[in-house]
């Protein structure tokens, strides 16, 4: 792996992270991958779900093996504590006081149980921020209510927008949809609050619903609702003002190609590149009204033609043209996408358990402080022993005796 | 929390999300659009559905706390303008094709020589370099380059596109990130830089567990609509009840258990659940080794026990039970949602023009500290000249020929 040299944002930042699944580990990726020491506080008692999630390296499960688990967390230092033992609250305090802030995604409940709640970290930090990310917030007729994604996604309205008018509602593909909405509100807000925090030596706490944010992806329709008292139609894949507008079947198996024409211009082009140069000015298909009224016509027409050619032909074809069109990718072809390799989204790094393993790298670039792959993602409690004695400041005994009555367990 | 930042925001719809937050979190955004408006304010749905640029519920969603105005960036003077404004700002959000601003003398260079510590962010389909940087788009299409619309849809018909956009709303909110990750940099040390957001990036982030599948296991995770596959069987993921649609998947173990148990327990309390479901071991039921036969047993009364109940009864209930089971929430459910009240959620902001209020979502985030709400409504056309082009010394005479010569 390539080692970062250059200086990070956050370097010097210490977050301690009772993160956990998607939504947690996502957030503190903004932190992580550009300095920040993020600690994930893990155990082997109850290990992250995403560490006993398929899939894992050669089939076999392994608390450091799992795929899921591994792409998200380069950067990342786990610390593994058995928060049942006598001695861990204070382990936990004597690293909130060394914290910039802590962070945690679990039902509400879990850190008031441990008696790590705003008010008492205040006591230990005066200036500590807390960022609370569970699935409905910190309080409210729900909040006690698990917060797994397809669920998370259907409460907030999403599959209205997917599906056949005459058909059902249809989850996103990626069913787990909003646990990448609230990590984006949540560190731009971090941010802002540690930004606070320097110029007035104020901390605070956040409490972040994931179920609020994914409302912000949908806005105009809650506002259409509220103003207008509309539902939103399931279109398909049609767009009422854009003729061609749709996912069209090409040359393998399950290989399609998107394309969409939103003006006059676009139309003949498509013509041209489809060689039938005649319809762009039959009076069924001259404008876009017209277009729509034989949108299915339009429809088979495209498809005649791009049934014979691969995906990517068609896209070439058609983008040469400046007709907006492209590959309908799966994950494989993700992987492999000449654009997104251009823009570093994943970074293969030596992992000690997985080999040469993808994990995912930014979802943006900064031109002057590029987020660095640094080190793979963690084997459980692989940073104990740093966080105790480096940041810490415990004895290699105070260390060892710790180890001997099972608290980092 | 960030109330002394100014944003000048150029963004149209692709880009208008980055700049809500920034402003939801206290930054002064300036909407800067083309004389006579955005092209954008023609996107609906529209208020009393009017198709008018100052009725788009658009616009309205994501502008507010924005206060706005008009400059036509293409003629020399509002070129000078810009200039003068960038002097004033921390930060401009631009989501104009690739090179488009460089072309004008108003690129990230040109900027940072007017101030050294600009932060620039720009937010485009593809991003500003790259083997696709300048191919045209449109949602259907980016999403189809994003893995997403590829695994949406039923597994027997094609894949199937959200009909809201939603590419332009994962780059819009890390333009977000990424305006305040470069602006605490510079505050830490004088340094600004330019933020650059793909919409294909952001929105190909996160495929949950669909590319390390790939990598290890040689799968390609395919569509699986309305029911889900395991490696063994096909499970009912979405189903009736008697308003509507209720969504659960059968999952057993540390994840799933709890749900299930207190699922038959509550079909139970109304004679629904059978000798099969009640003799069930959750704790180690596999549903990724679960043959359809199995399946199909199980899934039978729970489909009878939904088609049975209403969406209110079980929305309740879930909550009630703490258990992972809901009905699809439609608009008004969620204008009416019983936690979004609790907590608040919505406001209502005058729209003295139209004699009206509307209803907004609040706020992201609950700050101990500082108030992140939902201030104002969107401004209306060059709404602000007045006030903001005074502040760089351009008097009503100044406004008068900026007027007529078209460049305001």
């Amino acid at each position: 792996m390539s080692k970062g040299d250059k200086k990070g944002i956050f370097d010097g930042l210490i977050i301690t992270s009772f993160c956990w699944a998607i939504v947690g580990p996502l957030t503190m990726k903004f932190f992580a991958d550009h300095g920040a020491t993020v600690i994930r506080m893990e155990t082997a008692k109850r290990p992250c779900t995403l560490r006993i999630s398929t899939p894992y390296k050669d089939g076999e499960p392994g608390i450091n093996r799992s795929g899921y688990f591994n792409h998200f967390s380069a950067n990342m230092y786990s610390f593994s504590l058995n928060m049942d033992s006598p001695q861990a609250l204070e382990i936990v305090k004597r690293l909130v006081s060394r914290s910039d802030v802590v962070m945690e995604n679990f039902t509400p409940g879990v850190m008031e149980k441990w008696g790590l709640t705003y008010d008492e970290l205040k006591k230990v930090k005066p200036d500590i921020i807390m960022l609370r990310q569970s699935g409905f917030g910190l309080w409210g007729p729900y909040a006690q209510q698990p917060a797994f994604g397809m669920i998370l996604a259907a409460m907030a309205g999403l599959p209205n927008f997917i599906g056949e008018p005459d058909g059902i509602p249809l989850p996103v593909g990626v069913s787990p949809y909003t646990d990448c909405i609230s990590p984006r509100f949540a560190a731009a807000a971090l941010i802002a609050a540690l930004d606070y925090r320097n110029k007035t030596g104020k901390g605070q706490l956040l409490d972040l619903s994931q179920f609020e944010t994914a409302l912000y992806f949908i806005m105009p329709a809650l506002l259409d609702g509220a103003v207008n008292g509309r539902e939103p139609p399931r279109l398909g894949n049609s767009c009422p003002y854009a003729v061609p507008h749709g996912v069209y079947p090409c040359k393998g198996d399950d290989r399609w190609c998107s394309i969409a024409v939103h003006s006059d211009e676009q139309w003949a082009n498509l013509c041209r590149v489809i060689g039938k140069t005649d319809y762009i000015d039959d009076p069924r298909f001259n404008t876009m009204r017209n277009r729509k009224q034989h949108e299915e016509i339009i429809n088979e027409l495209i498809i005649e033609w791009t049934i014979n050619l691969t995906p990517e032909k068609v896209m070439d074809r058609m983008q040469a043209a400046g007709v907006p069109a492209g590959v309908v990718k799966n994950a494989a072809e993700i992987s492999e996408d000449p654009q997104l390799r251009h823009r570093n989204l994943f970074w293969p790094i030596q992992h000690p358990d997985m080999g040469l393993f993808t994990h995912l790298g930014p979802s943006f670039e900064l031109s002057k402080t590029p987020a660095q792959p640094r080190t793979p993602s963690p084997r459980l409690g692989e940073h104990t022993e740093y966080v105790c004695t480096r940041i810490l400041g415990m004895t290699d005994k105070e260390f060892v005796e710790l180890v001997g009555a099972g608290v980092f367990e | 929390m960030i109330s002394g930042c100014r944003a000048l925001d150029l963004t149209d719809d692709n880009g208008f999300l980055c700049g809500k937050i920034l402003a939801d979190l206290g930054a002064d955004v300036i909407k800067i659009e083309r004389p006579g408006g955005d092209p954008s304010r023609r996107i609906g749905p529209f208020w009393a559905d009017v198709p008018h640029p100052e009725k788009s519920l658009y616009w309205f969603a994501y502008n507010s706390n924005k206060r706005g105005i008009t400059l036509n960036i293409e003629a020399a003077d509002g070129r000078e303008i810009l200039k003068e404004l960038v002097k004033t700002a921390d930060f401009v959000i631009e989501s104009f094709p690739p090179g488009f601003m460089d072309k004008l003398g108003i690129g990230y260079p040109a900027l940072s020589r007017i101030r050294k510590d600009i932060i620039l962010t720009s937010i485009t389909p593809f991003g500003q370099s790259g083997p696709y940087h300048n191919y045209q788009t449109s949602d259907i299409v980016t999403m189809g380059m994003t893995g997403i619309l590829y695994q949406t849809g039923e597994s027997d018909r094609p894949p199937e596109h959200m009909s809201i956009p939603q590419a332009c709303m994962h780059a819009g909110a890390d333009g977000a990130v990424g305006t305040m990750m470069a602006y605490y940099h510079r505050e830490m040390t004088g340094e600004g830089q330019h933020v650059d957001v793909s919409m294909q990036q952001s929105t190909a982030w996160f495929l949950a567990n669909a590319v390390p599948l790939w990598e290890l296991n040689g799968v390609v995770l395919k569509r699986s609509g309305s029911f889900r596959w395991s490696l063994s069987s096909s499970q009912r993921q979405v189903w009736q009840c008697r308003d509507g649609y209720v969504f659960f998947n059968i999952v057993g173990g540390r994840t799933g258990a709890k749900t299930l148990y207190e699922l038959v327990n509550w079909m139970d309390g109304k004679g629904m659940a059978d000798d099969y479901l009640k003799s069930m071991d959750w704790d180690n039921f596999d549903m990724w080794r679960a043959d359809q036969q199995m399946v199909d047993r199980i899934s039978k009364p729970i489909e009878k026990f939904f088609q049975a109940l209403d969406k209110s009864e079980i929305a309740r209930e879930a909550a009630a039970r703490q258990i992972s089971i809901c009905p699809l929430s439609t608009m008004e459910d969620l204008l009416n949602d019983p936690q979004l009240k609790a907590r608040s959620f919505w406001t209502e902001i005058e729209h003295p023009e139209l004699n009206t209020k509307i209803t907004y979502p609040r706020e992201f985030v609950k700050s101990s500290e500082n108030a992140c709400e939902t201030r104002f409504r969107a401004p209306l056309i060059g709404e602000h000249n007045e006030e903001i082009y005074g502040e760089i010394g351009l008097d009503k005479q100044d406004l008068v020929t900026l007027k007529q010569a078209g460049v305001i």
